[in-house]
């Protein structure tokens, strides 16, 4: 797994796969919010006015789903939450003043981007479920206007606990610096993997 | 009726209050008086006349009702029941379905768009076609279920209570129709008096539990029924006893809207002012020997 630049984190088609997600998590959002808050609602122009907002937003999310299942299932095996991860999420306060030498030992992931990663997976099938039962002109007519008052309360909250949980999925990017370069060349230092994810670089390196 | 200037006081989507919310215009409200209502369609057929609506003819389904239900074309449809009443016999209950024109309208809750769903001063609800995006959110906003979003244009419609009419002191076509007056139109404190003499008279002819269906949940209607079985508006078609708008409704398109605005701006905020004053997480012990290479 390692090379003459450092340790390979994620390969090309991976890297392709989260941008296609982040790009379309991004258009999704803003015809989202044009359609939650009427001071948003100047979005819509971004789209070609309302009546498009409402005619692509849902094929955006739907992509975006597609291509969230792939990933999926290439990376749910790294993401299964240990003790050590709860006990490192429990010492957040020791994450967010930098004292890593408190915190457990982190393997490829660590206790917030596990944890970001499940709500991300529960709040994408409630937006496809709750989503498919107003999907006009295709869909909604399976479904009773009961059913379509609580799929768009289930549909607004999932896509607000997914938005606030992007915002810090992105901070968190910014913050950690070398992170971003890991998702752009897919390669990170080995001084940046000793210190995140030492776990992880023991496991590639043999902990050399 | 004199004519009156359609003035919006309420509109969807829209934070602030328009203007002419401060007009104080004659509430006007069209009363259906099931109890002289024979059942005869021509309401029907006035309305589609005059907003040149043409339902597709469908199939029957065994009933008077014709077509079955409220559709993107039919703005008005009479319901037809029967019930059985406490002397053995048959109640043939009719109703005339359509938008009751609520004082707190759902459908204007609900609607993403500005100014997609008007309030006039008047209290009548409209809709405007060129702002409707089609999404169908007035569909899940109305405590009647009367909103229809048309198969050919994807925008919402309903009835008017012929705005256009009434803006030029006409009563809706509907009413102009009725041939044993059972529907009136006017000011809506003129119909409840009339309402109310209708129910005495009622009262006088067996019918005790007679009432006005002009439900408080909804903050009143601007389109009224005289029930003649008021102790079971359900029987009529199933209008809903006590109509409010939904609260998961509420909850999304109240509460929730500025909690989540606030708290996705308030962690953005909180990213930058962690950023500010602890600095960003470097690897400062870079003893990388493979980079050197």
């Amino acid at each position: 797994m390692s090379n003459q630049e450092g340790l390979v984190r994620y390969k090309g088609s991976d890297r392709l796969n989260h941008w296609l997600i982040a790009i379309l998590f991004v258009l999704a959002t803003l015809g989202g919010l044009a359609m939650f808050h009427p001071s948003m609602f100047f979005l819509t122009g971004l789209f070609g006015g309302g009546s498009w907002t409402r005619i692509l937003h849902p094929f955006i999310g739907s992509a975006m789903f597609v291509l969230f299942v792939l990933i999926f299932f290439k990376f749910w095996h790294h993401n299964v939450l240990t003790a050590n991860d709860r006990k490192w999420l429990s010492q957040i306060g020791d994450v967010l003043n930098k004292n890593h030498d408190r915190l457990p030992e982190v393997g490829r992931y660590n206790g917030g981007q596990k944890a970001a990663f499940w709500v991300m997976v529960l709040t994408m099938i409630l937006l496809v479920v709750s989503g498919l039962a107003f999907w006009r002109p295709y869909f909604s007519h399976y479904f009773s206007v009961d059913v379509t008052r609580v799929a768009a309360l289930v549909h607004a909250v999932s896509a607000w606990v997914l938005i606030l949980t992007i915002i810090a999925h992105v901070y968190a990017a910014l913050w950690v610096k070398g992170t971003i370069g890991a998702m752009w060349t897919g390669v990170v230092s080995r001084a940046w993997a000793r210190k995140h994810h030492p776990g992880w670089f023991k496991e590639v390196t043999g902990g050399k | 009726m004199a004519i009156q200037a359609l003035q919006v006081v309420a509109q969807s989507a829209t934070t602030m209050t328009p203007p002419a919310s401060a007009a104080k215009t004659v509430h006007v409200a069209k009363l259906i008086d099931i109890s002289s209502c024979i059942g005869c369609k021509a309401c029907q057929v006035a309305c589609m006349e005059w907003n040149e609506t043409r339902p597709v003819i469908g199939d029957t389904d065994g009933t008077y009702d014709n077509p079955v239900e409220l559709g993107a074309n039919a703005w008005t449809v009479m319901k037809f029941n029967e019930i059985e009443n406490a002397k053995g016999g048959i109640d043939w209950l009719i109703r005339k379905d359509g938008c009751m024109h609520c004082e707190d309208p759902g459908c204007l809750k609900a609607c993403p768009s500005p100014g997609a769903i008007v309030k006039l001063d008047n209290g009548i609800v409209d809709f405007n076609s060129d702002k409707c995006i089609g999404c169908g959110y007035c569909v899940a906003g109305c405590p009647f279920d009367v909103p229809r979003i048309s198969q050919t244009t994807n925008k919402a419609t309903k009835c008017t209570l012929c705005s256009d009419r009434v803006s030029v002191g006409n009563e809706p076509a509907c009413v102009k129709a009725c041939p044993t007056q059972a529907l009136t139109f006017g000011p809506k404190d003129d119909r409840i008096k009339y309402a109310n003499e209708r129910i005495k008279d009622l009262n006088g002819r067996g019918y005790d539990k007679a009432s006005l269906y002009n439900p408080q949940g909804v903050g009143g209607t601007h389109v009224m029924y005289v029930l003649p079985h008021g102790d079971k508006p359900t029987a009529y078609n199933g209008l809903p006893a006590d109509p409010k708008i939904s609260s998961t409704v509420g909850l999304w398109k109240g509460i929730m809207k500025p909690i989540a605005l606030l708290t996705m701006a308030a962690t953005v905020f909180a990213g930058v002012i962690h950023y500010a004053i602890k600095g960003p997480d470097t690897v400062d012990d870079d003893h990388d020997d493979s980079k050197k290479s």
